[in-house]
């Protein structure tokens, strides 16, 4: 889960990383009166989640509070790869001699975290990495040995910075990579880290994002942020249908239902687990299918989650009829989820056997499950049917007349 | 043969009487794998299938000595600590059930697993099976679908995703292609044991004459895979199902697995296919295809 | 009232008996039982989760019966 800029500059202040003064502001005036308590020139940046901000045009400098306001104006309707600044922050400009790289993330292959640091910072770093590798070090540490400031300076060291640079700089990055564990976040990047005239360092632009799983262990810090449990800082704000889903799938902590993605197509899918989802979306495009939604059933779902996901899709305008399906289950039961759905369909004032194109759920329980739906007359077929050929016959239907 | 788990292996489930593990607890036993205990703190005392509960693991090693693995399947915030009382406790083989657990914590525990010389399987796994032998988890379900989906044979199977191993297994059984172990290995960023690190056990299993594995958008495990092969020169043909093709077209967003976004250029089927296929893996667009494709390989192998 | 597909029916004299009421609540993994110094009381929107378990039938014998609704005609 991203966080705004101006969120992660209120986390690395929390920790007393050095930071330029600056004001978050939502109108031409306040832009105006942030420049005025701030003092001397500004640099204006809108809040958004993508990167790409200053070639897109949503920072500008401000020399006077006129300016300010101008900024303001013609930074905020800027999209940045399709997002629009939810604000602006207003921060005072700093004179920068040289701009360094710092960023803490989980290496999957090595199963620690990796600090990545370049004495050549505002760039891409990738880029860096491909043209001046002996600028960029990549330093694994331990996530249970005690965490020590000597690794931030070997990390800083490798890249040739020493003198006081090297000292003024290791607290920093050592303070990063606590946060990094501390929030249990994915990845705490500063870029730049700009060095003053003075030979001191102050926070140019921090990158944060905070792993979804672990919300419920930072309710502190997100409350005093004010980022809402629906905020879900995907590549796109949810939709409602997607809010929606979000809590039918937290009312009971009983299985996964609900995770739903929000598409235009007229198939709604009931589909599952994990990888079966991503299978059968695949399967039902392959087949000129349109799509609902995508979303997922996992784990072993009550009843009334299966029922409650059902009703959410059959309500979504424009949708005609669902596909149940799922890969041969192992958890999850195939008996719960006939209850789930067929519950579903008839709270929804539908038909069990019209309003469900297939179900296909092979697996555990799947004689009680296949009584289930032969009670309501609902077509279903077993494992010898494979995922893309169901896919098949569900789009199959929607071409027939409901 | 078949590697990880046999029908000697003597596990425990902690949280077993939770609503998932009671259930998992039955299906293994019905299968014939041994449990020899169950731990939820605060129960001891009680059974479950027969299978004594006790407060902590220490005290089921006190009273049928040493563990060869645990099955941990109690909730995300208590995880961690369960996955350290089995290392401290001499265990060895660690299958983690429980999903959305935070990376930091997985990272932690897999640190101390290798500290302490023990491998974990998962989180967010369904556990694995060595067909006709036992299986540890809830792979395959109820007993009866168990057999049906699983048959003993040479084909080794990996699957971030858990419901896929069964998919695939069942695709293979119905083609007449057993299976030696079959492991889920879970779908988070982080994992104990990810392809490339099981990949020697197979290696080494004499039984195993090829591996299928499922994969999807997401993180390096399939480069890790490919290095593997490539750098070991592996005698084992290896075909991949990849799921999730229409991700491609929607990088930042995420579906399924925690481990399963589409970040980077590395991250896409587009990609992970390439790389695979370079590195000799064959590639299939259905599942239904993995059979012949095994055929084919494994014709030209011998 | 029973549920869409499950039914359960719990034998008078056990379910007015306090000791085997909080058997059954213990051992349901879906709370379908609620004990209370009266006996038990089956909660009736908790009826369809029944996950068929048979803990219940073996805490108490012959005296609890769980209907199928779905296998009558």
């Amino acid at each position: 889960m991203r966080f705004y800029e101006y969120e992660a500059k209120a986390l690395f202040a929390r920790h007393g990383l050095p930071l330029g003064e600056s004001r978050v502001v939502e109108s031409a005036a306040a832009a105006r009166e942030a420049f005025d308590a701030i003092g001397g020139p500004c640099v204006l940046k809108g809040q958004v989640l993508s990167g790409g901000r200053m070639k897109a045009g949503a920072v500008k400098f401000a020399d006077t509070a006129d300016e300010a306001a101008a900024c303001f104006e013609a930074i905020m309707p800027v999209e940045v790869k399709g997002q629009k600044s939810r604000s602006v922050l207003v921060e005072k400009k700093s004179s920068i001699v040289q701009e360094y790289f710092a960023a803490v993330t989980w290496d999957g292959r090595a199963k620690q975290p990796v600090l990545v640091f370049s004495d050549m910072g505002g760039i891409d770093i990738e880029e860096v990495a491909e043209t001046h590798p002996e600028h960029v070090s990549k330093t694994h540490f331990s996530s249970i040995l005690p965490l020590s400031p000597r690794i931030a300076k070997e990390a800083i060291g490798a890249t040739g910075v020493s003198g006081s640079d090297l000292n003024r700089l290791t607290p920093i990055i050592f303070e990063l990579m606590q946060i990094f564990l501390r929030y249990d976040l994915t990845l705490a990047e500063i870029n730049p880290i700009g060095k003053l005239e003075n030979g001191r360092f102050v926070v140019l632009d921090g990158h944060v994002d905070l792993e979804a799983e672990a919300r419920g262990l930072h309710g502190d810090l997100l409350e005093e942020l004010g980022i809402g449990e629906d905020e879900t800082r995907q590549a796109r704000p949810p939709t409602d249908f997607e809010i929606a889903g979000a809590r039918v799938n937290a009312v009971d902590h009983r299985g996964v239902a609900g995770n739903v993605v929000e598409f235009d197509g007229n198939l709604g899918l009931v589909i599952g687990a994990g990888g079966g989802s991503l299978t059968l979306f695949d399967a039902v495009r392959k087949h000129g299918g349109k799509p609902a939604n995508y979303c997922e059933i996992g784990g072993n779902p009550s009843v009334s989650k299966a029922k409650e996901l059902t009703k959410l899709i059959l309500a979504k305008p424009g949708v005609e009829r669902i596909a149940v399906m799922m890969n041969v289950v192992s958890n999850t039961r195939v008996d719960i989820v006939a209850r789930g759905v067929i519950a579903g369909c008839i709270e929804s004032g539908k038909d069990p056997s019209e309003a469900i194109t297939i179900f296909r759920i092979p697996g555990a329980w799947e004689d009680e499950g296949f009584k289930i739906l032969e009670k309501y007359g609902v077509e279903y077929c077993d494992r010898s049917v494979s995922m893309y050929e169901a896919a098949g016959r569900a789009v199959a239907k929607m071409g027939a007349p409901a | 043969m078949s590697i990880l788990i046999t029908k000697d292996t003597r596990f425990i489930v902690q949280g077993i009487t939770g609503r998932e593990a009671v259930n998992l607890t039955r299906e293994n036993l019905d299968y014939g794998s041994q449990i020899v205990g169950g731990v939820t703190p605060g129960r001891a005392g009680r059974d479950v299938y027969g299978v004594p509960v006790y407060d902590c693991v220490r005290d089921v090693v006190k009273a049928h000595g040493q563990i060869d693995g645990s099955i941990v399947s109690v909730p995300p915030r208590f995880t961690q600590d369960a996955i350290f009382e089995a290392l401290e406790n001499g265990i060895q083989l660690i299958v983690v059930v429980t999903e959305n657990v935070p990376r930091r914590e997985v990272a932690q525990a897999v640190e101390l697993a290798k500290l302490r010389g023990a491998r974990i399987i998962g989180p967010n796994c369904l556990g694995m099976i060595s067909p006709g032998e036992a299986k540890m988890g809830g792979i395959g379900g109820p007993a009866a679908n168990t057999r049906q989906a699983y048959s003993k044979g040479e084909i080794g199977v990996m699957s971030r995703s858990g419901g896929m191993t069964t998919e695939i297994a069942s695709t293979l059984t119905n083609a007449g292609m057993g299976q030696s172990t079959a492991v889920s290995i879970g779908g988070d960023a982080i994992i104990g044991s990810s392809y490339a690190e099981l990949m020697p056990l197979f290696e080494a299993d004499p039984e195993t004459k090829a591996i299928a594995i499922y994969s999807e958008p997401g993180g390096r495990m399939e480069a890790e895979l490919a290095d593997w092969i490539r750098e070991n020169d592996s005698r084992l043909p290896v075909v991949a199902f990849m799921a999730g093709r229409f991700m491609d077209e929607m990088k930042g967003m995420r579906f399924g697995h925690a481990g399963t976004i589409v970040e980077g250029v590395e991250d896409t089927t587009a990609e992970k296919i390439k790389r695979m296929e370079s590195a000799g893996i064959s590639v299939a667009e259905r599942i239904e295809e993995i059979p012949e494709l095994l055929r084919k390989r494994l014709a030209e192998v011998s | 009232m029973p549920g869409l597909f499950i039914d359960v029916k719990v034998d008078p004299e056990v379910a007015k008996d306090p000791e085997a009421a909080a058997k059954l609540a213990e051992v349901c993994p879906v709370n379908i039982f609620r004990a209370s110094e009266s006996g038990v009381e089956v909660v009736e929107s908790e009826l369809d989760e029944c996950v068929l378990c048979d803990l219940c039938l073996e805490v108490a014998p012959g005296k609890v019966e769980i209907v199928k609704l779905y296998e009558q005609k």
